[in-house]
């Protein structure tokens, strides 16, 4: 199947979305954006004590509605519970995000779930650009497409994008594995260290030191545990070209200079 | 053969094609690659050696020499965090990286700036349990790379300082050759054992000012707005800077000179990139007055300025032209024991010497401060290293308290531009004082050239 015309790849018909928008939870507060501050809303995310609203209970799960655009929603998060945004959201959503399950049921701006420490933060929409940017772990999860720098500079995160991602992704990923079931643009691991990179669709460049490998068995069996873990199961892992470091800009040197 | 011997000969210098230069292009042209080498520019700017100050006499009141109260302490950031930074002295222990430093030398800045009452800061590759263990005020840095960024490193430091940029460097990412990426070193930054690493040269996530605003804003989203937020850039266009900066929300702006040291850059670019301290502080200053935020009660910007403070007299008057504190680098680890002649001999067996070594890149240094061998890291003796620190910190306290009490001041951040007058036409122009002896201050409104001075 052309992985750009694949539905998945369109949030509005992903058979995702109905399991993801009712999660079994034994407690949920709903909590309305277009009503409390920010400041107050991620306080409470923290656990801190904020004037007026109960405190949350640990593992209490939380529905946050009009986000409108809002930037840092849901940021540092470090306590497990999951979080649901229901609208779009601007820049640094679930930033730094640590052990919380966080989806969002629209767009994402810059820097979703960017410096993530573990967890998980879903999209059901589109991404903007630097998604995960230099997260150290955990699951990001890009139904839609995600724009340049996706990954950019990861630092052990897993990342798969269920349709396209945009130029200079995985600039200077050090770990953890991207995948992307549709293409990628230009200068794909463009000085890229240890990260692995899966790539389904087109690749239209890939940067400086990065190179295409072969898929062995157990890069197989990773792929699959990567797409199983995003709701991909069915993806075959052979469709997939995996990309890495030729590691031939780890020591400077004269013949290195691009 | 000293320089008379050889001019007594009739061999004359050429002032374009001198040693060091010759020097340079016969490496050049052996090895193929670039001069990269730690520390600041060396070549000679107009600096604060080029101003003095105006002592009182008949028209000012001096104060008491060594008794009568001069204040010291400075308060960083309460424009918007809920607990600014209060310390005991203006002067701070600038960002220097475990990785660049041992893990010794880092819990020794700790420990001596702890005694003397004032901040230390991390550098590129995180935060080591030894510094914030022995670091009573201690500043996290946010910088392009985020190797070893950690939210709850975030929430346990004192302050934040996004890094754009440093005065050796600006425009440059950080580097450090694989002899220094050991496996604790490596482990903490993600990174393969022993590859030369490069960080990134700006940062992941934003790109220009506005984005820097809502960067800001995430940060104190994730800190409970709890922490003050420094912006530190190294001058190029500080006068731009500093206003960008301010409007994106910085608590505080830190601006370090051309003089400023790194742990590892081309030698081409420490000298050629960015510009004297002295130049870059009236723009930073005039920048923060237009904004109506300097020393303005408690919507005040803070200026942090760095690079070349050697003394209590650059401290005194890097604070006379605007700045509410400075930060060391290099002089702290000199402090540390850095040149130390005692490894006299060393030096010279890694082809340096005491008082010239630079190669902090190279990860042999033979005081044992800027390297990551064990062997060589035991010479550096932490709490001794802390004292010699704090002693420093201490004495370059009371050397501006001398000069501020002697132009009549009850506390160092009293000292003005009035209180100074330069020594060279250059460093008039730079400072915007007067020329001594005269009343010309070169590009001020009313003196010739007028309309030239920013």
């Amino acid at each position: 199947m052309d992985p750009l015309r694949d539905p998945l790849r369109d949030p509005l018909r992903d058979p995702l979305r109905d399991s993801l928008r009712d999660p079994v939870v034994e407690s949920v507060r709903h909590l309305d954006l277009a009503e409390l501050p920010l400041r107050s809303v991620n306080a409470l995310l923290h656990g801190r004590e904020v004037e007026g609203l109960a405190p949350l209970a640990p593992g209490e799960d939380v529905v946050l509605t009009h986000p409108r655009g809002a930037h840092a929603v849901a940021v540092g998060l470090d306590s497990p519970r999951q979080v649901r945004i229901e609208g779009h959201v601007g820049y640094y959503a679930a930033g730094m995000n640590q052990r919380a399950d966080v989806v969002v049921d629209g767009n994402a701006g810059v820097g979703v779930a960017e410096n993530m420490m573990s967890g998980s933060v879903t999209v059901l929409g589109n991404a903007s650009q630097a998604a995960g940017a230099t997260a150290h772990g955990g699951l990001l999860v890009v139904h839609g497409d995600a724009a340049a720098r996706c990954g950019i500079s990861m630092k052990g995160v897993d990342i798969v994008v269920g349709g396209s991602i945009g130029h200079m992704s995985a600039f200077m990923a050090q770990a953890g594995r991207l995948v992307v079931r549709g293409g990628a643009g230009d200068a794909l691991g463009d000085s890229i260290y240890e990260a692995r990179l899966y790539v389904r669709g087109e690749v239209a460049s890939l940067g400086a030191d990065c190179v295409a490998k072969p898929m062995r068995p157990e890069h197989h069996e990773e792929l699959g545990a990567l797409l199983k873990a995003a709701g991909y199961e069915d993806d075959d892992p052979a469709a997939y070209t995996r990309y890495g470091s030729a590691r031939e800009l780890y020591h400077f040197d004269v013949d290195n200079a691009y | 053969m000293q320089p008379h011997d050889l001019a007594q000969r009739g061999l004359r210098v050429s002032a374009t094609y001198d040693p060091a230069t010759i020097h340079d292009i016969q490496r050049a042209a052996a090895t193929g690659v670039y001069d990269i080498r730690g520390g600041g520019a060396k070549r000679a700017v107009p600096h604060f050696d080029d101003l003095l100050f105006l002592g009182a006499s008949m028209s000012r009141y001096p104060l008491e020499g060594y008794r009568e109260r001069c204040g010291t302490d400075v308060v960083l950031g309460a424009r918007h965090a809920r607990y600014p930074l209060h310390l005991d002295i203006p002067v701070t222990i600038a960002g220097m990286s475990f990785g660049a430093l041992s893990g010794r030398a880092k819990e020794a800045l700790g420990r001596g700036a702890s005694e003397a009452g004032t901040s230390t800061t991390t550098g590129d590759g995180g935060m080591t349990p030894e510094e914030r263990g022995q670091s009573k005020h201690l500043v996290y840095q946010y910088l392009p790379s985020r190797y070893g960024m950690n939210p709850d490193d975030l929430r346990q430091a004192d302050a934040i300082e996004i890094v754009l940029g440093q005065g050796a460097k600006p425009g440059g990412g950080g580097m450090l050759l694989g002899q220094k990426i050991s496996e604790r070193v490596a482990g903490m930054r993600t990174l393969p054992q022993g590859i030369d690493q490069r960080s990134a040269c700006r940062h992941p996530d934003w790109t220009g000012p506005d984005d820097l605003t809502i960067k800001i804003a995430e940060l104190r989203e994730i800190t409970d707005h709890e922490k003050p937020v420094f912006v530190k850039v190294g001058a190029s266009r500080p006068y731009y800077d500093v206003k960008l900066a301010v409007h994106a929300g910085a608590d505080v702006v830190v601006v370090d000179g051309m003089q400023g040291g790194t742990a590892a850059t081309q030698d081409v670019f420490i000298e050629n990139v960015g510009i004297p301290t002295l130049a870059a502080v009236p723009q930073a200053v005039q920048a923060l007055r237009e904004l109506g935020v300097h020393r303005s009660g408690t919507d005040a910007v803070q200026l942090i300025v760095s690079g070349g403070i050697r003394t209590g007299a650059d401290v005194a008057k890097a604070m006379a032209l605007g700045a509410d504190a400075v930060s060391i680098g290099t002089a702290a680890l000199v402090a540390l024991g850095d040149n130390d002649p005692r490894w006299a001999a060393e030096y010279e067996a890694v082809g340096s010497a005491a008082g010239y070594y630079d190669d902090y890149q190279d990860g042999r240094d033979p005081a044992g401060i800027s390297t990551q061998d064990d062997e060589l890291a035991a010479r550096l003796d932490p709490v001794a290293g802390g004292r010699r620190l704090a002693n420093y910190l201490r004495v370059l306290t009371m050397e501006a308290q001398t000069i501020a009490r002697a132009c009549g001041k009850a506390h160092v951040q009293h000292l003005e531009p009035e209180d100074l007058v330069a020594l060279t036409v250059e460093s008039a122009a730079m400072a915007r004082v007067p020329l001594a002896g005269t009343s010309w201050v070169p590009g001020s409104p009313g003196c010739p050239g007028a309309g030239h001075g920013g």
